[in-house]
């Protein structure tokens, strides 16, 4: 009953029936909330609001530097650093930003953070909230990788990618597992379109629920995939630690180069890491 | 649910009705609604919305529209333009505006869109909104659309919907032969739409450029190169040319330079100013620097006899026919400008990033054996440094009146930096006999070359005289 005491409170102008039907709206999305089973993945783990500003939490966050090899396996075309001008925390969100600038022999810089010996866990609920850069060849991800990738080379450690977006598609994102048998062109993949509304303009949720026998994908509150181990042709690989990156990559084969109507610089702003159990 | 809804309602409608109440006693509160145009977003969708009209371009083939119920994208017909072939004496393009003169508010759309498809592949000159045959105030266009034989959604993005409250132009479209023949194309679902995905707005002013100009008091520019660029959902960066009063313009030196919502640029006074501009809260790429040079001097009037005088280029006799002031020579002549600057009505040549310029005048070519001067007022608006000149070469067709065909001739007269100065005028008269040419019967050309010494040379009053 309290939804009705908010209405009644909201309604003092000529625009109260406006109010009048959002709070209706509230009234039955509640209950509806009431009637619904939860996912119990909800005791908070770690989060990053990122509300300090200047580098971010190294108590959190690491970083991978350079190109890797062959651009991080993908032929990518930036160089990551950990500079300010590619990477910080302002006004509460961190930034990563893709810069056009020669660098140590790039055209292009950028940064990748990953919290590999700082934060592993297998299961649980992993969400962030994110506005998400535009344009011919941006490549942002929120995703993650199995934590004996060291001992246990890629594809064998495993892949979550919990977030994928081609600038050039400001509508749709992906969410994908790599593992053996099922990587790259194989991977086990869904796109999520928005409708009447793009990734670019405003911060949208992306998060995974992954429990020992499925990894479910879902983007703001809707839940658009779910893979198993039944889904998978080859070894279900996501049953030990793994850690998570945020990165923003500069061309390569899974977007294309950036052309002369991509805009630089391009920043991929992040509110906030949550994972629960 | 349901006994909550009722609760509900009974207690907006107290709530409504008491402000109501209160608000008799007082001023228009600010929730005041003014009436609003009807935002009907249909434009063709299989026959004309409520309101709309159809109004061909006067010169275009009147009956090139038409409503198709053979071909269409969906539903029961579609709009057919038939564009005409080269020499058809019914008109000469394809071209109408659909305006709906009462009115509409289409602040709550982001674009126009509509399928079209055409019987080949081929490139419409324009198409757009916001022509009304009116003012044309909120005008965008699509340039050079290109469409294929397989239908196709064109999204044609609204530069700032706040503004089109009241707009009457639906659609317009103006399209020639292609290669010098017609073909026809169709469009259908012709709306107004909220897609959502209409985003990342950069606007630009003078193509997106930063151009400085030297000008003088009493001088209007017009802003040219306006255009807002979105990206679409399909990751398309559609760009169109809109019309000036979308933008607000800023001037950053008001008793230098002014604005108005048309975008001319009146020059008021000496000094420098910055006119940049906002589209919708974004700031537009591209401005102009004015370098005000304070008050024109105009170049002395010549009080030389007209019977004794041809004249090339002056207000104060009548003028030969001229082809050009500026035959651009690509790829080697970098020089900008002509006969484009008007001063209280005195019409100047203005050249800039000068190294050679031509003047041509060939239909006919003129015969000044009878004269014995050259006469030209040049002034220099820059520093004159050592190794600066201007040289003037008199070009002759020969007895053919035709370039080339071994009869031409020219020679030239060259002024270095001790005979210039800078920011007056310089009267030159020049005997002919110095240019040495072998005939004066068939005068076609006079250059100015600098080399790009110096950049800019404003030119008055061209004459041959006796």
């Amino acid at each position: 009953m309290n939804q009705q005491d908010q209405c009644k409170l909201q309604i003092t102008n000529r625009i109260g029936l406006r109010f009048l039907a959002v709070c209706m709206l509230a009234v039955i999305i509640s209950c509806s909330d009431y009637e619904q089973t939860v996912t119990t993945l909800d005791e908070l783990v770690i989060q990053d609001e990122f509300n300090t500003n200047g580098a971010p939490n190294d108590a959190i966050w690491s970083y991978d530097i350079g190109t890797g090899n062959n651009g991080w396996g993908n032929n990518e075309l930036q160089f990551y650093t950990n500079r300010k001008e590619n990477v910080s925390v302002q006004n509460g969100y961190l930034l990563i930003t893709a810069r056009k600038e020669s660098f140590q022999g790039s055209s292009y810089t950028s940064a990748r953070l990953l919290t590999k010996g700082k934060f592993e866990q297998a299961y649980g609920r992993y969400e962030a909230r994110i506005k998400l850069p535009w344009g011919q060849g941006i490549w942002p991800a929120f995703w993650m990788l199995g934590a004996d990738i060291d001992t246990n080379p890629w594809p064998g450690a495993g892949e979550i990618d919990i977030m994928e977006f081609r600038g050039q598609d400001p509508t749709i994102v992906l969410g994908t597992v790599h593992g053996p048998g099922y990587s790259a062109g194989e991977s086990i993949s869904k796109s999520y379109t928005l409708k009447n509304d793009r990734f670019d303009t405003g911060f949208h949720v992306f998060g995974i629920e992954w429990a020992p026998d499925y990894v479910n994908f879902y983007v703001d509150d809707v839940l658009y995939n779910q893979i198993t181990p039944a889904d998978v042709p080859g070894e279900w690989v996501f049953d030990k630690p793994f850690y998570i990156l945020l990165n923003l990559a500069v061309g390569g084969s899974f977007v294309g180069s950036p052309n002369s109507e991509t805009v630089f610089p391009q920043t991929m702003l992040v509110d906030y890491v949550r994972v629960y159990k | 649910m349901k006994s909550i809804k009722i609760i509900s309602v009974r207690i907006a409608l107290l709530g409504f009705i008491s402000i109501m109440l209160s608000n008799c006693e007082r001023n228009l509160s600010g929730d005041v609604e003014f009436a609003k145009f009807p935002s009907n977003p249909e434009v063709f969708i299989d026959g004309f919305s409520g309101g709309l009209e159809y109004f061909p371009f006067g010169g275009s083939k009147p009956d090139a529209f038409s409503v198709d119920t053979d071909i269409r994208y969906s539903g029961t017909a579609a709009m057919r333009f038939d564009v005409p072939n080269v020499g058809d004496p019914a008109g000469a393009f394809a071209g109408a505006i659909f305006p709906d003169n009462g009115g509409r508010d289409l602040s709550g759309y982001d674009a126009l869109t509509f399928w079209a498809k055409a019987t080949q592949a081929a490139t419409i000159n324009e198409i757009g909104f916001g022509n009304d045959f009116g003012e044309n105030k909120f005008m965008v266009t699509l340039n050079n659309m290109q469409i294929s034989t397989a239908w196709t959604k064109y999204t044609i993005p609204i530069p700032d919907a706040s503004q089109l409250v009241a707009e009457r132009g639906m659609f317009w479209y103006a399209e020639g032969p292609e290669n010098g023949n017609g073909y026809s194309f169709w469009i259908d679902d012709l709306k107004f739409e909220r897609l959502g995905t209409v985003a990342q707005p950069r606007p630009a002013i003078f193509f997106g450029e930063d151009e400085v100009i030297e000008t003088f008091v009493g001088t209007t520019i017009n802003m040219t190169g306006l255009t807002q660029t979105f990206n679409l959902a399909s990751g398309l960066n559609q760009t169109v040319s809109v019309s000036p009063a979308y933008f607000t313009f800023k001037s950053s030196d008001v008793d230098v330079a002014r604005v108005n919502e048309n975008g001319v640029i009146s020059i008021v006074g000496r000094g420098t100013a910055e006119i940049t501009a906002v589209l919708a809260g974004v700031r537009a790429q591209g401005s102009l620097t004015i370098q005000s040079l304070g008050a024109f001097v105009a170049a002395p009037t010549p009080t030389r006899n007209a019977a004794n005088v041809i004249s090339v280029f002056s207000d104060a006799y009548t003028n030969i026919p001229v082809d050009f002031y500026n035959g651009f020579f690509a790829p080697f002549q970098t020089t900008l400008g002509g006969a484009d600057l008007t001063i209280g009505g005195d019409h100047i040549i203005r050249y800039t990033e000068l190294n050679f310029v031509a003047t041509e005048f060939k239909n006919p070519t003129i015969n000044v054996s009878q004269m014995t001067h050259f006469h030209v007022d040049i002034q220099i608006p820059e520093s004159i440094d050592p190794g600066d000149f201007i040289s003037i070469e008199l070009g002759d067709f020969g007895a053919n009146a035709a370039f080339g065909g071994g009869d031409d001739s020219s020679g030239r007269v060259t002024f270095t930096n001790t005979a210039l100065t800078r920011n007056t005028w310089i009267s030159l008269d020049i005997p002919l006999a110095q240019f040495g040419l072998t005939s004066r019967n068939n005068l076609a050309q006079i250059f100015f070359i600098s080399d790009a010494t110096i950049s800019t040379l404003l030119v008055d009053n061209m004459y041959f005289y006796k």
